[in-house]
C-alpha cells in the first residue's frame, strides 16, 4: 500500500464518510416502524413484491431497512443467524431485540470506522413487540453503528424529517391497526410531492402480539392492508404511558 | 456468544467467510461456524441403553382433509420407566410435524434443530421449503446420525405434512441410514408399532374425517400398548393421555388435552366392552 500524498484529519475523514453514507441513503424512499394497540406495524415505500425492505428476524423481532439493497440484506441474513443460533444455544426467550440492536451497531460502527472500507449505506429498525404494549422496543440504528431506543415510532430515509412531523400530528399508539397505517401513508406522501403512494407500492407487516402461534410477524397483501384501512376507526384509547 | 459473523467483511472477521458460500441451512452453517453446538458431534462406548430413555410408539393416520400424528407419554430405560408423560410428537413449523422414536436425549436435539432448520431456511429465502424439502432434509439429518445409530443410539423420526401445492396430507418415514419412505394412509414406528400398524390396517378408511382419524390413532396406541410393555397406556389415574397434532389446509394444531380425554375415554369405556377394540367385518 502506498503512503497517502496528503495529511486528512480524522475529522475531516469522519464528515466526508458520514456525508457519503447520508447522501446514499437520501437516494431511496421512506419506511416507518410504528407501535399501534396490538403491536407494530412496518410500512416501506417498496415496489418490488419480492426484494422485501421489512422482514422477520425471530418469534418476536421484525427488522426495516433502506438505502442499499445487497448492504442491508447482508445484515438482515447476519441477524436471522445470530438469533437462531442464540436461541438454537440457549432458549428462544434469550433471543432479544437490544441483543440484536447491539450486534448490529458494532458491525456498523466497525465498518464506518474502517479507514479500507467504504460505509454502509443503510439505516436499520429493530423491533420487538412485547406480551404487553409496554414492552414494545423500538430500535433504530445509522450508518455510523449510533443507536436510538424510539418510544413511539422510528422513520428512516431521505426524507425522514418532513414524514416525521407529518405523523407527529395525529399519531397515537394506542391506535388500532387500521388508524395506524393511514396514518403512516398518509406520512409518506411527503416523500413523494403530496402524493400518498398507492396500496400496492407498499410493503406492510406487523408484529403482532394477539397472533396465537410463537412467531408474530406476518405480512400484509394488497388485499389485507386495504382490508385493514377499511375496518372502522374506534376511538383510541387512553394513552399508554411510555 | 460472539458476534463476530456478525462483523464485516474484513479480513480478521468472518462475514467474508459467511457471504460467497451463503446457505439458507442453518444445519450447514452450524456445522461451519460452531459445530460443537450440533447433537451426536461425540462418541460413546457405553450400551446406548444405559445413557439415555427409549422414545416408543408413534402413530399417523392421513384424513379426507388432511393428517393425523400421534405418540404414546413413555420412556423406558431397559425395565425401567424413565418418564411417563414424554412429549415425542411436536409441531415442526406450521404446515408439519414430527413424531420421534429411539434414543430420546438425541431425538429431542434432532427435532429442536429441525424446527429451526426449518424455520431458518423460510427467513432467510422468504418462502418455506416445499413439503418434500422439508422430508428430504430431514433424511440428511438423521443420516448424519447414522455414525451414533450405529452404536445404538438410534433416532426414528415420523414426519407429516399438509402439501399446500396439491392440497394433502402426507406422511413419511425413515430409516436409521436415512432412507425416507413416503407411506400411504397410515404408518407408525418405535417398540410398539407392530402392533399399532396391524390395528390402523384393520381401522383405516381413506375418507376418515378429523375425528376418525384422530380415534383410529389413539385405537391404534392402546394396541400397541396392550402388547408392547415400553409402550405407554392412557393413564386415567393421573390423566396421562397421547399427544395428538392435526396439520391440515389451516396449518398444523396440537390438541386441548380436554379434546384428546374426551375421545380416549370413549375408546377405553369401549375396550371395557370389548378389549380387543373395534371389530373388523370380514
Amino acid at each position: 500500500m502506498t503512503q497517502p500524498l496528503f495529511y486528512v484529519s480524522p475529522e475531516q475523514q469522519i464528515k466526508d464518510r458520514a456525508e457519503f453514507a447520508r447522501a446514499g441513503i437520501a437516494r431511496g424512499r421512506s419506511a416507518l416502524v410504528l407501535r399501534y394497540a396490538d403491536g407494530i406495524v412496518f410500512v416501506a415505500e417498496n415496489r418490488s413484491q419480492t426484494l422485501h425492505k421489512v422482514a422477520e428476524i425471530y418469534d418476536r423481532i421484525g427488522f426495516a431497512a433502506v438505502g442499499r439493497y445487497n448492504e442491508f440484506d447482508n445484515l438482515r441474513i447476519a441477524g436471522i443467524r445470530h438469533a437462531d443460533v442464540r436461541g438454537y444455544t440457549y432458549d428462544r426467550r434469550d433471543v432479544t431485540g437490544r441483543m440484536l440492536a447491539n450486534a448490529y451497531a458494532q458491525v456498523l460502527g466497525t465498518i464506518f470506522s474502517t479507514v479500507t472500507e467504504k460505509p454502509y449505506e443503510v439505516e436499520l429498525a429493530v423491533a420487538e413487540v412485547g406480551a404487553t404494549a409496554a414492552q414494545d422496543q423500538i430500535y433504530r440504528l445509522t450508518f455510523d453503528g449510533s443507536v436510538a431506543d424510539e418510544t413511539e415510532f422510528c422513520v428512516m430515509g431521505g426524507s425522514a424529517e418532513a414524514v416525521t412531523a407529518a405523523l407527529r400530528e395525529n399519531y397515537d399508539p394506542a391506535h388500532r391497526l387500521g388508524r395506524a397505517l393511514s396514518l403512516a401513508i398518509e406520512a409518506l406522501s411527503a416523500d413523494n410531492d403530496g402524493q400518498s403512494p398507492a396500496v400496492e407500492a407498499l410493503e406492510v407487516a406487523v408484529l403482532d402480539r394477539t397472533r396465537r402461534l410463537p412467531r408474530k410477524f406476518r405480512r400484509l397483501t394488497a388485499d389485507g392492508i386495504t382490508e385493514a384501512l377499511a375496518t372502522p376507526v374506534k376511538k383510541p384509547r387512553a394513552r399508554a404511558k411510555a | 456468544m460472539t458476534t463476530d459473523f456478525l462483523l464485516p467483511q474484513t479480513q480478521r472477521t468472518p462475514l467474508g467467510e459467511l457471504l460467497p458460500e451463503r446457505t439458507s441451512s442453518f444445519t450447514e452453517f452450524l456445522a461451519r461456524s460452531q459445530p460443537g453446538l450440533l447433537p451426536a458431534a461425540g462418541r460413546a462406548n457405553v450400551p446406548a441403553q444405559e445413557l439415555s430413555p427409549q422414545a416408543t410408539t408413534i402413530v399417523a393416520v392421513t384424513t379426507a382433509t388432511g393428517v393425523v400424528l400421534a405418540g404414546d407419554r413413555r420412556a423406558t430405560m431397559g425395565s425401567m420407566i424413565a418418564q411417563r408423560d414424554i412429549h415425542k410428537v411436536f409441531a415442526a413449523d406450521e404446515y408439519s410435524a414430527i413424531g420421534i422414536a429411539g434414543s430420546a436425549g438425541l431425538a429431542v436435539d434432532l427435532v429442536k434443530l429441525f424446527r429451526v432448520e426449518l424455520e431458518h431456511y423460510e427467513k432467510i429465502e422468504g418462502s418455506p421449503l416445499s413439503l418434500d424439502g422439508k422430508a428430504n432434509r430431514l433424511a440428511a439429518m438423521i443420516r448424519g446420525n447414522l455414525g451414533l445409530a450405529l452404536q445404538g443410539f438410534v433416532v426414528i423420526p415420523l414426519f407429516v405434512g399438509w402439501d399446500t401445492e396439491i392440497s394433502c396430507g402426507r406422511i413419511f418415514s425413515y430409516d436409521a441410514t436415512g432412507g425416507c419412505y413416503e407411506e400411504t394412509g397410515y404408518h407408525s414406528v418405535g417398540s410398539g408399532s407392530l402392533f399399532a400398524r396391524g390395528a390402523l390396517k384393520k381401522l383405516y378408511r381413506p375418507d376418515f374425517t378429523m375425528t376418525k382419524g384422530v380415534t383410529a390413532c389413539i385405537q391404534a396406541l392402546f394396541d400397541a400398548a396392550d402388547d408392547d410393555s415400553a409402550t405407554g397406556g392412557p393413564d386415567l389415574a393421573r390423566q396421562i393421555f397421547p399427544v395428538v397434532i392435526t396439520v391440515d389446509a389451516q396449518g398444523v394444531d396440537v390438541l386441548a388435552e380436554a379434546d384428546v380425554a374426551k375421545i380416549t375415554n370413549q375408546v377405553v369405556a369401549s375396550r371395557q366392552r370389548r378389549p380387543g377394540g373395534p371389530e373388523a367385518k370380514l
